[in-house]
């Protein structure tokens, strides 16, 4: 069963005109932008696909720019958020690119500020459902199907552990999980998706373990 | 999971003697584990968002592009002047899902029903059958969940996206997901409604997606005004007793298997069909060469 919910046919509410081109690529830009967790100074988008020939008359420049704003797929400041970027002094780059991908609508988005990085590469894949398929040069694998969190940490031993712990002790299995570090003892994340709802108070209780940097819910 | 078919759906509520509607409130709350209260406060936030979109696009909007727009307001224009030939609830229709799209192609505030590009059919219809069946808004939140219900089992068995199977599988599922709402909403059986959907869908089978230049306006706008113009048609129609000979979720499957073998310059690719027509061809032209 690809689609689980009632919101899943009736939802979500949106800035038209595309499902896809338009509120998939907010999300992608907004999940970029919780990842980076303030505004960046600058933001290089790089198109590709059918975002790249049809992203003007779709919108899905000012939707992936209004989602690095922090906009919701409904805001109505998502058409005028090129303007709006300028002014929070938001040097937005866009790159259209000629490379096949593996899929039709996809974008890399890299944002910085001082030496702070991040760079991601998203995939819309209908009905504004994304996925993230690499973070910080990690490969990311996420059905978008079940709720989703991703916890970026410390190389720790351990971390795991408690952090299945705590989902195990609220009753919450993990259908598929992913671990993947670059470099031993460094930034490491996981990838956790689960069959049950994931409530702001296990997300909350998360957070305070030790060796967690940030805990980002990827999929409701 | 409740139910996987529409066969399934509609044994489920006339063995419990209950809505269409109420199978998905009970099927979302066990898969999500939220309260009733919060599903109904969550699909009354769309019910509004449509109402507003719906709204907004009589009042008269035009797109990014100028392709598309003004059109909800000229039907309503010609409804009122008292000559129109079809059925003012009909037309009424109709420019209420143009409006939405219009709003759409706008870049204003719309909800997805399934899709973005499909969005107006389900408000559409909703909003002029209102007029003469006179709901309590509890009961125009009832009409999204049987929508959703039936889209539902389209999404997961056959598919809502028009890449994957052209425009039969946006705006035919939308269509069909609205006739069966408005007959359950005019007071038909959870059997009608399924017969509603059925010919619904057994008229849009075969619809191609071929957008102008790749964007959600020509012809998107005008086939949700016909959608809408089918669902309201077949409503009546299985509530005057007739019955599809091709069950539900056999005209589903159809749809699937249609949008299967359908060739890929007719699913979304603006290759095809209308988008390569020579004014289609001309119109990307202009409107990619005056962006760049």
């Amino acid at each position: 069963m690809k689609y689980r919910s009632a919101f899943d046919i009736i939802g979500p509410v949106m800035i038209g005109p595309s499902s896809s081109h338009t509120a998939g690529a907010a999300r992608i830009g907004r999940v970029a932008r919780t990842l980076f967790g303030k505004p960046p100074a600058k933001a290089e988008i790089s198109l590709y696909g059918s975002f790249a020939k049809t992203y003007k008359g779709h919108g899905t420049d000012v939707a992936i720019v209004g989602g690095i704003l922090d906009f919701d797929t409904f805001d109505e400041r998502i058409p005028s958020a090129l303007q709006l970027a300028e002014k929070a002094g938001i040097e937005v780059v866009f790159i259209v690119e000629d490379t096949v991908t593996d899929h039709p609508n996809t974008v890399r988005i890299k944002l910085n500020e001082g030496d702070r990085e991040l760079e991601l590469v998203g995939i819309s894949i209908g009905g504004g459902t994304i996925e993230i398929t690499e973070l910080n040069s990690f490969e990311l694998k996420l059905s978008g199907e079940h709720p989703a969190i991703l916890v970026v940490h410390n190389d720790q031993f351990g971390v795991i552990s408690a952090v299945t712990n705590i989902l195990s002790k609220h009753q919450i299995n993990i259908g598929h999980m992913e671990v993947s570090r670059r470099e031993k003892g460094k930034m490491a994340i996981m990838v956790i998706e689960v069959d049950q709802k994931i409530d702001e108070h296990v997300i909350a209780e998360l957070e305070g373990l030790p060796n967690i940097t940030q805990i980002i819910r990827m999929v409701d | 999971m409740l139910f996987r078919n529409v066969a399934e759906l509609v044994e489920l509520a006339e063995n419990k003697s209950v809505k269409i509607a109420e199978i998905m409130i009970q099927q979302e709350i066990e898969v999500t584990g939220r309260t009733r209260e919060e599903i109904f406060e969550k699909m009354d936030r769309n019910l509004t968002v449509m109402e507003q979109a719906v709204e907004r696009g009589l009042n008269g909007v035009t797109s990014v592009t100028g392709l598309t727009g003004g059109d909800a307001v000229l039907l309503q224009k010609y409804i009122k002047s008292g000559k129109a030939l079809s059925g003012h609830i009909l037309l009424d229709a109709v420019s209420k899902a143009v409006a939405t799209n219009e709003v759409n192609a706008a870049m204003g505030t719309i909800c997805a029903t399934p899709t973005a590009g499909s969005a107006g059919v389900v408000p559409g219809t909703l909003f002029a059958v209102k007029e003469v069946l006179n709901p309590t808004r509890i009961e125009m939140i009832e009409f999204l969940f049987t929508s959703a219900a039936f889209g539902f089992v389209v999404a997961n068995n056959a598919s809502i996206s028009g890449a994957a199977g052209g425009c039969q599988a946006e705006v035919g599922s939308a269509s069909g997901m609205a006739a069966a709402s408005i007959v359950e909403m005019a007071g038909g059986t959870p059997s009608q409604a399924a017969e509603a959907m059925a010919i619904t869908l057994k008229n849009m089978l075969g619809l191609v997606c071929d957008p102008v230049a790749g964007l959600v306006e020509v012809p998107c706008v005008k086939r949700n005004a016909m959608g809408a113009s089918n669902a309201m048609t077949a409503a009546d129609m299985a509530l005057a007793g007739i019955t599809s000979r091709i069950p539900c979720d056999e005209v589903i499957h159809a749809m699937f298997q249609i949008g299967q073998t359908m060739p890929s310059a007719l699913r979304e690719t603006a290759e095809g069909g209308l988008a390569a027509t020579p004014t289609g061809r001309r119109l990307q032209e202009q409107i990619f060469g005056k962006m760049k």
